[in-house]
Formats: C-alpha cells, structure tokens, sequence
C-alpha cells in the first residue's frame, strides 16, 4: 500500500502519487484479465494446440472450437468420406480434415436459448413484482412491513442445496421439474427478494410530494405511480433488473439439480462438453466465450448503473 | 389480477350500479390506497410463501422424519431429533464444517486486504481510474461454475496456463505441482479462484467508504500536522471501517454457501479435503438420498449462518454508532 507516501496530505494527491496508484493498478486489472484472455485465445486453438506444453501465445487461429461447439460428429473411413463430395461449410471442411462428418447440431444451442428465456422471464418478473411491492412498502404503512422485509431478504442467507431439497420434491409432486416455468417461478423467488430490498430503497428517495401533487392535481393514485414514480425510479429499476439477470444468467446450483433435460441452462451443460479421448478444451473456451460475451457488454454498456446497484444495496443493507 | 380487482370492487355497491361503463384504469384507479397496498404487495408474499415459506416448512417437517426422496412410497416414519443427533455428532461434517471455516477465513482475509489496498488506490483519483475500475469488476459479473470450470484447465500440470507460470516466475518445473490433485495444494486453488473474482466485490464496497469520508476532516487534520500515516489509522480506517465489516458479512454468507465453483474445480476433492459444507450436503441429499437427515443439516446451517450473522450485524452497528 502506498499510505506512507503523502497520500493525504493533501485532500488532491500528489503526481507521483497518482502515477504510483495508477501502475499498481492497472497491473492488477491486467493480471485479473489474462484468464479471461485465454479463454478467448483457446477457443480458437486446435485441439492439439490448446494442450501443448509449453503453452502457445502464438498460434493460427481457426474455427475448430465453434463447429464442435455446435455440432457433434461421428469419425468415418477415408472413403466414405471422399464420397460424399464437396464440403458444404467452414466447419464441413474442419471436420473431415479430422476424419470425422457432422452428424447433427448439438446442445448447445438449446442450452442456450433456455438460459436466455429463464433469465430473462425470471428478471421481468422478479422486477415487475419487485417494483409493486417496493412501492406498497415504500408509501403505505404495511402491518409488520420490517418484520415482512428482513424475512423476505433472509431466505436468501439459505445455501442453494439446502432450499433446493424440498423444492426438488415439491416440484416433482407438481411436475415442473426441468421445465422453464418451474426455472423461472424459482430465480423469480430468489431475485423478488433482492428486488424489493434495492427498489424499496429507491422509491423512498423519491419524494412523497410529488405523487400528492399529481393527486391533487387530479391524479388517481395509480395515475400518479405510473406518471410519476416509475419515470423517477428508472435507473433504480435498471440496476435491479441487471442484477436479477446476472444472478438468473450464471446461475449453476438450482440448475443442475432442478434441470437435466429439455430445460437444462447453460452453466450445467458446459462443462459437460468433452470430446474424444478427454476434455475439447477448445470447445468448452467457445461454449464460455459465447457465454460470457452478453455480461461483459451488459458490465461495460451500464456500468454506471451497475456501480450504484452494488454500492446502494449493499450500503443500504 | 384482473379478477381480484374485479372482487374488490365488487363490494362497493354504488360503483357496481353505475349505469355508465367506467374503464377497467378508471376503475382500479378508484380504489383505495389500502386496497392498491394489498393489491402490490400480495403478489410478492403469495410467490414467497409458495415457493420459499412452504418448502422451509416442508423441509422442517421432513427432518424429523427418515424421509428418502428415492423410495416415496416408503412408510414414512417420525424419528424425532435423531437427525439432528446424528448430524451433530457425525465427524465427517464436522470436518466439512471446518474445510468450510479455513475457506471462509482465508478468502475473506485476501479479499478485504487486497480489496480495500485496491479501493485506497484507486481513490487517488489517478487518470482514468473509472475505466481501470469497470475492467476489474469484470470477474465477479461472471458466472462462478462456468469459470471455475475453465480454471480447471489453467490448472492443469504441465499444459495449464497457471502451472506454467508459477513455473515461470519460482523455475519450479510445471509438472512437479498439481494444484488441484494434491492434498495441500486443492484448498489453494479454490482461495484464489474465489479471491480473483470476488475481490472486486471488497474493493468496490471500500471505494463507497472511502468516498463517504469527508474532505475537510483530512483539511482539519493537516491543520493540526498530523502525519499521513496518522490520519491513514485515525481518520481512514476507522471511517471506513463499517463498510469494511459489511464487505466481510456479504463475503462471509456467500462463502458460507459456496457450492458451484467448488463443485466443478475439486469435486469436494482430492478425497474430501475440498469438501465445503453445500457440497456434503448435497451428497446427502442427492447422493445418498438421506432426504430427512439432510434436510436437518441444512436447518441446522441456516440457524447457523442466521445466528452468526446477527451477531455480527449488532457488532456492526456498535461499530456505526461510535
């Protein structure tokens, strides 16, 4: 730490100060990024190549992790490949330089889609109902509203397995095991809490006065909630919903023990990715890569929100 | 929701017999503040009490039973505290408690050292500290078991990435280790999966309480002539203090539970020297199918993280108060 350097001796810091501060920084934001960097370098490594010692910086990159990625494929002789004619596509191409023809897509892609359709219908719905009862809380005198709050936001103290036992039972009875809907009912459960938590904060920085001056104004009360209130709470509820989708995005504990099949997110199903004869690393790289790419537009694009959520939740706490 | 606006108003007789047709916006925005309470409020508390209250209830109710959720149609039968008995003396949760303790100590202690070391820093408010801040956020907006999963390969002796460094920097030959396979080394890989992308989470709590420390307190404290390493104890440290606890009890809870990249770098391996409390929990619950005892193991952690936790936050606020 650089404390004994006159850091505070002036409320501004001094140049050298700055200039200390800032490489030690920027070094760690860089070592912090090389996994992250070889994520994306492996997914366009060969196979052969991802597994070399010592590890190649300097490769030629080619498409072989994405076709595995999306495909699976079955090897065949030699002749039965040359008969087949022309490679239809790039990925055609790789594969039969392996031996191998494309047999079908594979899982990924579904995997995908669902952790999509979770993610998102569990946000809106979290947000949506966070956002009514935020407001219920924040402007009407709820019987025992503390006691209702801290409940609401200690379930989320549970470890995951721990609600997930008797939710895997419950939703055996029901049968919404491994479907969509029992996926999103229970990110919902999760996030409402979070929801109500951050949003109830934001709303009671909105001022009372404004809604009693639309009311007077002739108003209803809803009138009131829908022209008033939701315009001010907009960023509060951005950052909310961000961070119900983050959670709903990475999610793996619930989803592996709740899904196995047609419902299944990606971050059960990617590190079930293996090739022949051991781990298709650069497959897996491709399957995160493409996993990873929506949260880190969403940090950069609404970083601004992002920082206030954190801080303003956690503060608040 | 369109039903149960329709009830309530139901009940008001003059707005019923209204002969002219009101809109259904109209109408609901006639009704009264305590009804638009309810109305936004019970939504929420009917999914919580479906789908958090009644499984807790559930589970309550199971853990005194010998419950296994394999064979359902077993004769269920009330075995009352044996569970809890056998749960609390068994000594292979015990060392699952501890291996959870030893997890917990060391990524909070990293975390909030390097944490806050980070948040100091980049509150020198050097040239584009805001970009520098986003891209080290970047780790804990990702998904932990997705991660973790990759960190397996970097791992790997000989072709990982994390070997061949190590390698680099000591000249220790990349095979000799293997972080994840070795007794000694597994604990480690997990501590610095967790410290790489949870310290971010520390720094940018540090950062609102470094922030939240006035100017002119340090305005005052260089008209007394106090040193910088005087006013780093005295005035930064302690004013930053409550949001230090805060970062820790965040920390604390989520390592507590910490399950997914366990999970998918060790397995709880090699043997059970990685095994955390989530993962032996599952292992009863989903692995052995001891449903009753399991759901008593996991009462008896949430009465442990609840109570534990409530302690610190009265700790925390003494700490506020002063």
């Amino acid at each position: 730490m650089s404390n004994a350097t006159s850091a505070h001796s002036v409320v501004e810091p001094s140049a050298t100060t700055k200039r200390i501060a800032g490489i030690i920084v920027v070094v760690y934001a860089i070592v912090t990024m090389v996994p992250l960097a070889w994520i994306f370098m492996t997914s366009f490594k060969s196979p052969p190549d991802s597994i070399s010692y010592p590890p190649k910086l300097v490769f030629t990159p080619t498409l072989e992790g994405y076709c595995n990625l999306f495909t699976t494929r079955t090897r065949q002789t030699a002749e039965y490949i040359e008969s087949l004619g022309p490679p239809q596509s790039t990925c055609d191409e790789i594969t039969r330089s392996r031996n191998m023809v494309i047999a079908g897509p594979s899982n990924y892609w579904p995997r995908f889609t669902n952790s999509m359709v979770i993610a998102f219908g569990s946000t809106f719905l979290a947000v949506f109902l966070g956002t009514l009862a935020a407001y219920g809380f924040s402007r009407f005198r709820v019987p025992l509203a503390d006691d209702l709050l801290f409940f609401i936001l200690s379930t989320r103290m549970m470890p995951p397995i721990a609600v997930a036992i008797p939710i895997y039972l419950m939703y055996r009875e029901l049968g919404l095991s491994d479907t969509a809907l029992g996926m999103i009912l229970l990110y919902t459960a999760v996030n409402v809490s979070l929801a109500v938590w951050l949003l109830k904060g934001f709303m009671d920085e909105i001022p009372r006065e404004y809604e009693e001056a639309a009311m007077i104004d002739g108003y209803t009360r809803l009138q009131a909630f829908r022209k008033v209130v939701l315009p001010q709470a907009t960023t509060g509820i951005a950052a909310t919903a961000i961070f119900c989708l983050i959670f709903a995005w990475n999610e793996y504990a619930f989803a592996v023990l709740l899904t196995s099949g047609s419902a299944q997110t990606a971050p059960p199903f990617i590190p079930t990715i293996i090739g022949e004869g051991g781990m298709d690393w650069p497959a897996v790289a491709a399957g995160t890569t493409i996993f990873l790419v929506p949260i880190l537009v969403f940090t950069i694009l609404l970083r601004k929100q992002l920082l206030r959520g954190i801080t303003f939740g956690a503060v608040r706490k | 929701m369109i039903n149960s606006d329709t009830t309530i108003l139901e009940k008001e007789p003059e707005r019923a017999a209204a002969s002219t047709p009101v809109s259904l916006a109209r109408r609901i925005g006639g009704l009264s503040d305590r009804a638009i309470a309810w109305l936004f409020i019970t939504p929420t508390i009917a999914l919580l009490l479906a789908i958090n209250i009644f499984p807790l209830i559930w589970a309550i109710r199971l853990s005194f039973t010998n419950y296994r959720a394999n064979r359902p149609n077993a004769v269920l039968e009330n075995v009352g505290l044996q569970n809890y008995q056998r749960v609390l003396t068994d000594s292979d949760i015990w060392i699952a408690m501890q291996t959870t303790a030893h997890f917990v100590f060391w990524t909070i202690l990293l975390q909030t050292l390097i944490g806050f070391s980070l948040a100091y820093l980049i509150d020198r408010k050097f040239r584009g500290h805001a970009f520098w801040t986003t891209v080290i956020l970047i780790p804990m907006m990702l998904s932990p078991a997705v991660v973790g999963n990759f960190w397996r390969f970097l791992y790997q002796p000989q072709i990982g990435l994390f070997n061949y460094i190590v390698s680099y920097i000591t000249g220790v030959p990349p095979s000799s280790f293997e972080m994840l396979g070795s007794v000694s080394l597994a604990p480690w890989s997990i501590i610095i999966v967790d410290t790489w992308m949870w310290t971010p989470y520390v720094m940018l709590i540090c950062l609102a309480g470094l922030r939240s420390i006035p100017d002119y307190i340090y305005e005052a404290a260089e008209v007394d002539r106090a040193s910088a390493w005087r006013q780093f104890w005295s005035i930064t440290i302690p004013m930053a203090l409550p949001f230090i606890m805060l970062a820790v009890l965040f920390r604390g809870i989520e390592n507590f539970k910490m399950f997914d990249m366990v999970m998918l770098l060790t397995g709880g391996g090699p043997g059970s020297t990685t095994e955390v409390a989530s993962i032996t929990l599952k292992r009863e619950a989903f692995e052995s199918w001891r449903t009753g005892r399991a759901s008593a193991f996991a009462i008896i952690l949430f009465v442990a993280v609840f109570g534990l936790a409530n302690i610190y936050v009265k700790a925390l606020n003494r700490v506020k108060q002063r």
